[in-house]
């Protein structure tokens, strides 16, 4: 019974971050059809330039977290959307996906150039401090990621659906054309789309970095799982990349004890293949009226 | 064809052909590798530039290809019998794999075959006994043909060439065909072609399948160039790295695969004085390229020969790129 | 990087413009660019300072070796079209790779050209193919982790064994290597655990080992992963010795994990550690040369390039062919040559052999417990 609440309580813990990542995805393809195959990269990003604010730059831990959220609205927000999507829309998705890819490489390959090829240290937000639950092992660390990323996705969903610029902003997504029509800026609701990704991900970036250790190729696993999680609670709900990210999570450690360690990564996997022939919408997703 | 390709095609041959005289080792496996590079890109473009589906498992096909071959070659079998089980075991995989990935929506394809590029990893990672998990297989024989080895690196050089050719007049007996005809109305128009009367599904899936026919293919090269395959080498990773090379050559251009191959391939050379900082370069290219060029180079090539030359002459080359 | 750009063009148009003057090449190709680059940049720049070492000391038969380096992008069959480069290029001695699996396909292109080659790996199949061509710079794991397992036999007393291993080629050899070990000293094996390479949770693999009844654990994973498994083991209080080699307790997964590290014990080849005044003062160096602390793979990397220079001038010509004779079953000590920093013999199948430390971290450092013969 202990092993089982550890399992489930590290496979949350990893699972809302994952669910972070998830749901900065869903955002981005409802808002602009980009599916973005550099969000690991995103995620990974943001806590080395909170390591630059605190070697180069002497700052203390929070206001250097302060600038990572700053250079993370303006690099993977604005300059993102200004400089690569907005001038790639009208191509289609194919040149949009590969310059993601390639930004992802960019992103990968600059931090290791620039900081360095190995994992480095990473200032903990919450305290490491243990407590005994029934048996199980829990840190503060593990209850902090989960609250954090709940309020996180539950702020937003809030946002989205209570106010009136976050309901412009669905808007915007269902029906650009008479989202217009009816006096909505699109242009700058799709750029709260982006801002709040990176947003997102530097939120993510400050919890996983402690646990994960701050290395350039995090986001190879990252972005993986965040994309299977996106599509396995559905590709456009929110609260679905969010029971997605949680379910990755705790399958992953599931089937590293029960089942193969050997095949761990294959069940999300088969997870995904399975949604996609039995339920393409995803767990809560809505049925998308295209198929061509 | 007109003419003047004609010549042009002669030529490139001419230069495949003498290319790798009185080059060292290193030369002729670089040109090796590009050659059934271009092979698998070919592969991919048919899929990705004619039939408009995104497949990230381009790797796992080639993986397919080189471990059947390998599997085969090193019990004994004659590689010519092998290539031909490789062809028809991706051919098989990509049927089976695609028919479910499009019933459902557009770019789901994308999904299963990122899925499958993974699981197929694990499974020649883990299945030690018939793979030899994550040390790989070794020492795969290079084939004989009528008592003519290709054990040196010149005459290896040459088979390629010729399985390259080979695959390239297929492909291009493909795009000619009525059937491949059809392909090009569907890209310009789906639903137009389907009211025409084609079955955007089936035609779709032949074309994944026939794509992936030709990663088989060169993975079953691969296998005896390398004389080493292990699962890395076809891990998802190396399905990105194709996909990049069809769409920096150009997607839907013949000729864009085989470009793009040997930007890949070769860009690590020349950029090889920047040291570490060649994929940023090459990353950042791709990404200005993409944005100022979705078509690729080719494409990039059309755009400038359009704006240097008078309008009725850049016209006709527009239509010459949709011929190929 | 303007200034290294720069540097790198003039460099390359002197070198192109004078081929005839540096008669003696030595091709070092290693892993400099994914997931390798950490150990690659380690070996390259020790086998780097020890040429540059090398060259201000007069050279090899009195003339300066050259440099010639290339990246293989930890792609094993990039790594195999550089050697044919380097080959092709001239060069009459070969170091790396470090990455087994690049280096058990390249070694065969050396070997076709009667190159010697000085690699990185210690993967246990290198010197088991008969290659007359490789030499390993650090004992490969079938003939370290034996003297690890006599270690935890005799001296912890283990009874029953756990293993946890990378899923790689690299763990793999590591995982034989301990399993075959524990086979024939008749200890069992009670828990045996492959992870994920890159692998961030490692909770369930502590569940797994808390439930176990094994003595002591042997840990085989890579230095990150490392630091993520001994962080998780502390939050879950795991119990038992967790034993290793370098990639448990070297300094980088001691500043990785902090407190978590202490208590974790391995057996290490080569330390900068180590209570040796040669590896010490050879440490400084490359610390001041290079301005970050060298871990083994730049000291394999630094008496590497000694060890060519040496054998060279026994042979008294750069002959390939003779080098490489010369090699097996030769020994060099420390005392007439110092740039192998300690005694070190290499027998017929290319493999070496060393004296070796068992060390245990205490308050973020190595101490060294116990010395290991050469077997």
């Amino acid at each position: 019974m202990a092993e089982l609440i550890q399992i489930l309580v590290s496979g949350l813990a990893a699972g809302s971050i994952y669910a972070l990542a998830a749901v900065g995805f869903t955002l981005l393809w409802q808002a602009s059809q980009t599916i973005n195959f550099a969000q690991g990269e995103f995620v990974m990003l943001p806590a080395f330039f909170v390591l630059v604010g605190m070697t180069v730059l002497g700052l203390p831990m929070w206001p250097a977290i302060g600038l990572g959220l700053v250079l993370s609205l303006l690099i993977l927000g604005v300059a993102f959307k200004r400089l690569i999507v907005e001038p790639m829309l009208p191509h289609g998705t194919l040149p949009l996906v590969i310059a993601t890819i390639a930004l992802g490489l960019l992103l990968k390959e600059s931090v290791k150039e620039l900081y360095g090829a190995t994992a480095q240290p990473f200032p903990a937000v919450f305290p490491q401090t243990v407590f005994n639950v029934a048996g199980a092992s829990v840190s503060i660390q593990d209850i902090g990621n989960l609250v954090v990323s709940m309020l996180a996705i539950g702020g937003l969903q809030l946002f989205l659906n209570r106010t009136r610029t976050g309901r412009c902003m669905q808007a915007s997504a269902q029906n650009p054309a008479v989202a217009e029509i009816l006096g909505v800026n699109v242009k700058r609701m799709v750029m709260y789309t982006f801002l709040i990704n990176a947003a997102l991900a530097t939120i993510a970036s400050v919890l996983i970095s402690p646990i994960y250790l701050a290395k350039f190729s995090n986001g190879e696993t990252l972005g993986l799982v965040a994309f299977i999680a996106a599509i396995v609670g559905g590709f456009n709900q929110i609260r679905g990349a969010l029971v997605g990210g949680l379910l990755i999570g705790v399958i992953d450690n599931l089937s590293a004890l029960y089942i193969s360690a050997e095949y761990r990564s294959a069940m999300p996997l088969i997870l995904l293949i399975a949604i996609i022939l039995l339920r393409p919408q995803g767990l809560l997703g809505t049925p998308e009226g295209r198929t061509v | 064809m007109t003419k003047l390709q004609a010549i042009l095609v002669a030529l490139g041959v001419a230069i495949l052909l003498v290319a790798p005289v009185g080059q060292g080792n290193y030369i002729i496996y670089t040109l090796c590798s590009w050659l059934l590079f271009s092979i698998s890109a070919m592969g991919l473009n048919l899929t990705l530039g004619y039939a408009g589906q995104v497949s990230l498992a381009q790797a796992a096909f080639m993986g397919i290809g080189a471990y059947v071959t390998a599997l085969l070659t090193l019990s004994g079998i004659h590689w010519g019998f092998a290539t031909v089980i490789s062809i028809t075991s991706s051919f098989a995989v990509g049927l089976v794999l695609g028919y479910p990935a499009l019933r459902v929506q557009h770019h789901f394809l994308a999904f299963v075959t990122l899925a499958f590029n993974t699981l197929l990893f694990l499974v020649l990672r883990n299945e030690e006994e018939i793979t030899g998990g994550s040390f790989g297989l070794v020492g795969m024989p290079r084939p004989s043909f009528f008592g003519i080895t290709t054990d040196s690196n010149l005459s290896f050089y040459y088979f390629s060439l010729i399985c390259f050719l080979f695959s390239a007049g297929v492909m291009w007996w493909i795009l000619r065909s009525p059937w491949g005809r059809a392909f090009k109305a569907l890209r310009e128009n789906p639903i137009r072609a389907e009211s025409l009367g084609l079955k955007i599904r089936r035609q779709t899936l032949l074309a994944f399948a026939i794509g992936s026919a030709f990663g088989g293919f060169a993975g079953s090269l691969q296998a005896p160039l390398v004389q080493f395959i292990e699962p890395g080498s076809f891990a998802l990773i190396h399905s990105l790295k194709l996909l990049l090379m069809v769409v920096v050559g150009g997607s839907g251009f013949f000729f864009g695969p085989m470009l793009g191959a040997a930007v890949v391939i070769l860009l690590p050379e020349v950029l090889r004085f920047t040291e570490g900082y060649y994929l940023i370069i090459y990353s950042f290219l791709v990404i200005v390229l993409m944005v100022y060029s979705p078509n690729g180079l080719i494409g990039l090539g059309h755009k400038i020969i359009d704006k240097l030359r008078p309008r009725h002459e850049a016209r006709r080359d527009m239509q010459q790129g949709a011929q190929l | 990087m303007i200034k290294k750009l720069l540097c790198t063009a003039a460099m390359t148009m002197v070198l192109g413009m004078t081929p005839a003057l540096a008669d003696l090449k030595i091709g070092s190709i290693v892993e400099l660019s994914g997931p390798g680059a950490a150990a690659g940049t380690n070996f390259r720049d020790g086998v780097k300072m020890g040429f540059e070492e090398i060259n201000a000391d007069g050279g090899v038969l009195k003339e300066k070796i050259e440099l010639l380096e290339y990246d293989t992008q930890t792609d094993p069959q990039v790594s195999r079209a550089l050697v044919q480069k380097a080959i092709d290029d001239g060069v009459y001695a070969i170091t790396g790779t470090v990455f087994s699996s690049s280096t058990v396909v390249n070694m065969l292109v050396a070997k076709q050209a009667g190159i010697p080659q000085f690699t990185g790996s210690e993967a246990p199949s290198i010197t088991s193919m008969s290659n007359p061509y490789i030499f390993r710079t650090a004992f490969g794991s079938q003939k370290g982790v034996p003297k690890m397992t006599r270690y935890m036999i005799e001296t912890m007393g283990v009874k029953k064994a756990a293993v946890v291993w990378a899923n790689t080629e690299f763990g793999k050899g590591g995982h034989t290597a301990f399993v075959d070990a524990m086979k024939e000293a008749g200890i069992e094996i009670v828990t045996d655990i492959p992870t994920e390479q890159a692998q961030t949770d490692f909770s369930a693999d502590i569940v797994k080992l808390k439930s176990s009844d094994a003595d002591a654990a042997f840990i085989y994973v890579t230095e990150e992963e490392s630091a993520r498994f001994l962080r998780e083991a502390a939050k879950q209080g795991l119990k038992i010795p967790l034993v290793g080699e370098t990639t448990l307790i070297g300094h980088k997964v001691i500043e990785l994990a902090g407190e978590a590290a202490n208590g974790a014990m391995g057996h290490v080849g080569l330390t900068p550690d180590a209570n040796i005044p040669a590896v010490t003062e050879m440490v400084e160096r490359f610390k001041a040369k290079y301005n970050y602390t060298p871990d083994h793979n730049a000291i394999k990397g630094y008496t590497a390039a000694w060890a060519i220079k040496y054998v060279t001038e026994m042979v008294g010509s750069p002959d390939s062919q003779a080098i490489a004779e010369k090699l097996h079953g030769l020994t060099l000590n420390a005392a007439e040559h110092p740039g192998v920093l300690m005694d070190v013999s290499w027998d017929e199948t290319g493999e070496m052999s060393r004296e070796s430390f068992f060390v245990e971290v205490q308050d973020g450092k190595q101490v060294v417990k116990a010395i290991l013969p050469p077997n």
